[in-house]
């Protein structure tokens, strides 16, 4: 008989306050026996609506069923079929939007905790498991993976579970792309992403750091070396700004700026030789999960006060609903229905050495109100005329999005990219080029962890029928 | 890890490297720029190149000690490694249908300068050179700018070696006697660049500079290497690393690349004191 309490099994976390000040992780995960508790809240329905809800369609019941019984090595099992990195997307997975909002359970009361339980599931197979990897025998094709991000090990992992000989090509000097540069410590430990990585390290993956594709090597130079197929998952790119005027004042960066400078250049250590403004008041303009991970990163820097300033209500905040409650407990506080409009510097008239000349001092914005919908059906934020106001602040931080990456597109022959610079692909992840596909946020523009993982599952599938069919002509 | 092949020192802040990156060295055109990582904990720095050896697969990198990083790079020996060494980025200086070219090296900017009009001679172009230093112990590349030269000028600030005065001087005196350059293309300080555009304004020559601004990732991701360009009336926002270097100088606003480059002096200079103290004894032009 299912446990029917209407809500989820609290996840413990480090008190608000304490984690306010450090990088360790917030959420510290169930126990043994409060994972088994909340594996009984599940109806084991026969349609499985959470399934559906999954990019990758993981076996939920079935994982959550071998949860039950205690027996987690199975329950990994279960996942692992179909999700290569359970560690990372038990913790990164807007679940609420996916397979949570399917579950029956959701619709008097909260759904299973589906997410925890997959945490939890992939942290007891790292800390317990001790069974070795046997990578398959080699099957004779070589293929070449651009880019370490979720869609990239994704595509690897499945490939080089089919006894395909995959190199993976990444551009900077860790494996991981957004896992590492983008998520900070405290919301996924970069030990979990290490681990994945020597996981599918294990199963004959080459990873090779320090080689842009595009420039140190081209997509046609990869087939040249005996590559048959190719899967780019090079990520989003150029972060966007707003266009408004002070954007190039000192003091202001791109979410990707700061959030790589704290956590790929590890400036969230002490002692740390990258430099980041840290301190004062902090602006990040946005509502995203990459704008949540700005503001909470900032604080943990020392930052005095944290806005969000995002331009729609509470309500339309796309990011995680998770990070938005742990962000709100820690004290980042939400200006919402606010847009800025002017970036203010110091500009001192009698002395142009002024060292101070030309940082931040704080940021003009004006109030919105929700108008008429738009064409996704989100309402249109219009601005109230005369609404102006001036934000003291000493760093702002932009997150509001960003555009594909050139450096792929301008230098690969055929490979045809939309008006907004993403490649075009089919279905099953093909692009215009024979041979070569993509996924993840190179095509769809910024994105989650899981749809990227998900094209990059789809893609190896593809890959590997089209190298099969080659092999019987 | 990339081994050091070649370690020279050219002056007591300026030092040469050959470093062994096959790929690299395959590809690197002139005016394109490399971005390393002296060790596991090191920030990544972008370095222009200032030549490649196909047959050695090495990458020269010409780099002044300016930081806590080059300090430390500085201080690596021929035949040690570093761990990361990713290129070539940037697209390479446009070369198509110029025929009389004016190169403006500043300092250490001479380096990038160099391979550049190497490149320029090796198409056949007339190459006018003009190089700047501050002082006679900061010369750097005069026998290999002599060499590649049609025209050499050499410049100190203080007038302890060759003729004093800053590079405008002979550039303005090139474009009154009637020069007329297809492109000059000018590497140096910022102020340099901007002094290079101003001189060169009211005869129309058109100005290359090469931007060198704070960068991370170098690839097209972070957006720190920013810079506002004017183009018929309108700012536009473009990135050095896949946008440039190099730009065409009357379009650049010299004043906030100048002042964005300022960002983080005063932590380079704690970081560089601290650098110093870590290599006291070991070193003697400190």
């Amino acid at each position: 008989m299912a446990d029917m309490s209407p809500k989820k099994n609290p996840m413990p976390v480090q008190d608000p306050i304490v984690r306010a000040h450090n990088f360790d992780e917030v959420a510290l995960g169930y126990s043994e026996e409060t994972a088994m508790k909340e594996a009984m809240r599940c109806l084991d329905c026969k349609n499985m609506p959470c399934v559906s809800g999954c990019p990758v369609n993981i076996h939920i019941p079935a994982f959550i069923a071998k949860v039950r019984e205690g027996d987690f090595e199975g329950a990994y099992e279960i996942i692992s079929m179909s999700s290569s990195l359970p560690a990372v997307c038990g913790r990164v997975c807007p679940q609420e939007n996916q397979c949570e909002k399917k579950c029956v359970r959701g619709i008097k009361g909260e759904s299973v905790g589906i997410g925890r339980l997959e945490r939890f599931v992939a942290d007891w197979h790292n800390a317990h498991s001790e069974k070795e990897v046997t990578p398959p025998e080699y099957n004779g094709h070589k293929v070449a993976v651009v880019g370490s991000g979720p869609s990239g090990l994704a595509c690897a992992g499945d490939l080089a579970k089919k006894g395909y000989k995959v190199t993976v090509f990444e551009a900077l000097h860790t494996a991981g792309g957004v896992l590492v540069y983008g998520i900070p410590e405290f919301r996924l430990p970069k030990s979990i992403v290490a681990k994945e990585v020597e996981t599918l390290k294990k199963y004959n993956v080459d990873i090779e750091t320090n080689v842009i594709i595009g420039k140190t090597l081209t997509i046609d130079e990869l087939f040249d070396m005996g590559y048959e197929a190719v899967f780019i998952g090079s990520g989003a790119g150029l972060p966007n700004f707003m266009g408004i005027p002070g954007e190039s004042l000192k003091g202001v960066y791109s979410a990707n700026e700061f959030l790589t400078r704290s956590n790929l250049m590890k400036a969230y250590k002490k002692d740390s030789d990258t430099p980041i403004m840290s301190g004062g008041k902090v602006a990040v303009v946005g509502g995203g999960n990459v704008a949540m991970d700005a503001a909470r990163t900032a604080l943990r820097l020392g930052a005095e006060k944290v806005y969000i300033v995002y331009r729609r209500s509470m309500e339309e905040l796309p990011a995680r609903k998770e990070e938005v409650e742990h962000a709100e407990e820690e004290g980042i506080i939400f200006k919402i229905l606010t847009n800025p409009v002017e970036i203010l510097g110091y500009n001192n008239p009698d002395n142009p050495r002024d060292e101070k000349n030309g940082f931040v001092t704080g940021m003009k914005c004006i109030e919105m109100e929700l108008g008429e919908p738009d064409e996704r059906g989100r309402r249109r934020p219009v601005e109230k005329q005369g609404s102006e106001f001036t934000m003291d602040i000493d760093t702002v931080i932009m997150s509001i999005g960003t555009s594909p990456n050139p450096l792929i597109k301008n230098t690969t022959k055929g490979l045809e990219v939309n008006n907004r610079g993403g490649i075009v692909v089919s279905e099953d992840g093909l692009t215009s080029r024979e041979g070569v596909y993509a996924g993840g946020d190179a095509v769809t523009g910024a994105a989650t962890v899981i749809s990227a993982m998900g094209a990059g599952k789809t893609a190896a599938k593809a890959i590997d029928e089209a190298i099969k069919k080659k092999d019987v002509k | 890890m990339y081994r050091i092949a070649t370690k020279k020192v050219l002056n007591k802040s300026v030092t040469q490297m050959e470093i062994e990156a096959p790929l690299v060295a395959n590809k690197a055109k002139a005016g394109q720029f490399i971005i390393l990582r002296v060790d596991e904990e090191g920030e990544r720095i972008p370095l222009t190149v200032a030549g490649t050896d196909k047959e050695n697969k090495t990458v020269k990198i010409i780099f002044q000690t300016v930081g806590a990083t080059t300090l430390k790079l500085a201080e690596k020996n021929e035949g040690e490694y570093i761990s990361d060494f990713a290129g070539p980025l940037g697209t390479p200086t446009h070369t198509e249908g110029i025929k009389n070219v004016c190169i403006i090296g500043g300092g250490v900017g001479c380096a990038i300068a160099m391979p550049v009009a190497e490149e320029f001679k090796r198409l056949g172009a007339d190459v006018t050179s003009i190089i700047g230093f501050r002082n006679k112990d900061l010369v750097i590349l005069e026998e290999e700018f002599r060499n590649i030269s049609d025209k050499l000028t050499v410049m100190t600030d203080d007038g302890s070696y060759a003729t004093k005065g800053n590079v405008t001087q002979p550039l303005k005196e090139y474009l009154e006697n009637g020069e007329k350059f297809d492109m000059i293309i000018a590497i140096g300080p910022v102020i340099m660049m901007k002094f290079v555009v101003e001189t060169a304004k009211p005869y129309g020559t058109p100005v290359t500079v090469s931007m060198n601004p704070i960068m991370i990732d170098g690839t097209g991701m972070c957006g720190g290497c920013r810079l506002t360009l004017n183009q018929d009336g309108k700012k536009v926002t473009k990135f050095a690393c896949v946008d440039g270097p190099d730009f065409n100088g009357y379009e650049v606003d010299f004043d906030e690349a100048m002042s964005r480059g300022r960002m983080y002096s005063d932590f380079e200079h704690h970081a560089y004191e601290k650098t110093c103290n870590l290599f006291k004894g070991g070193r003697e032009n400190g």
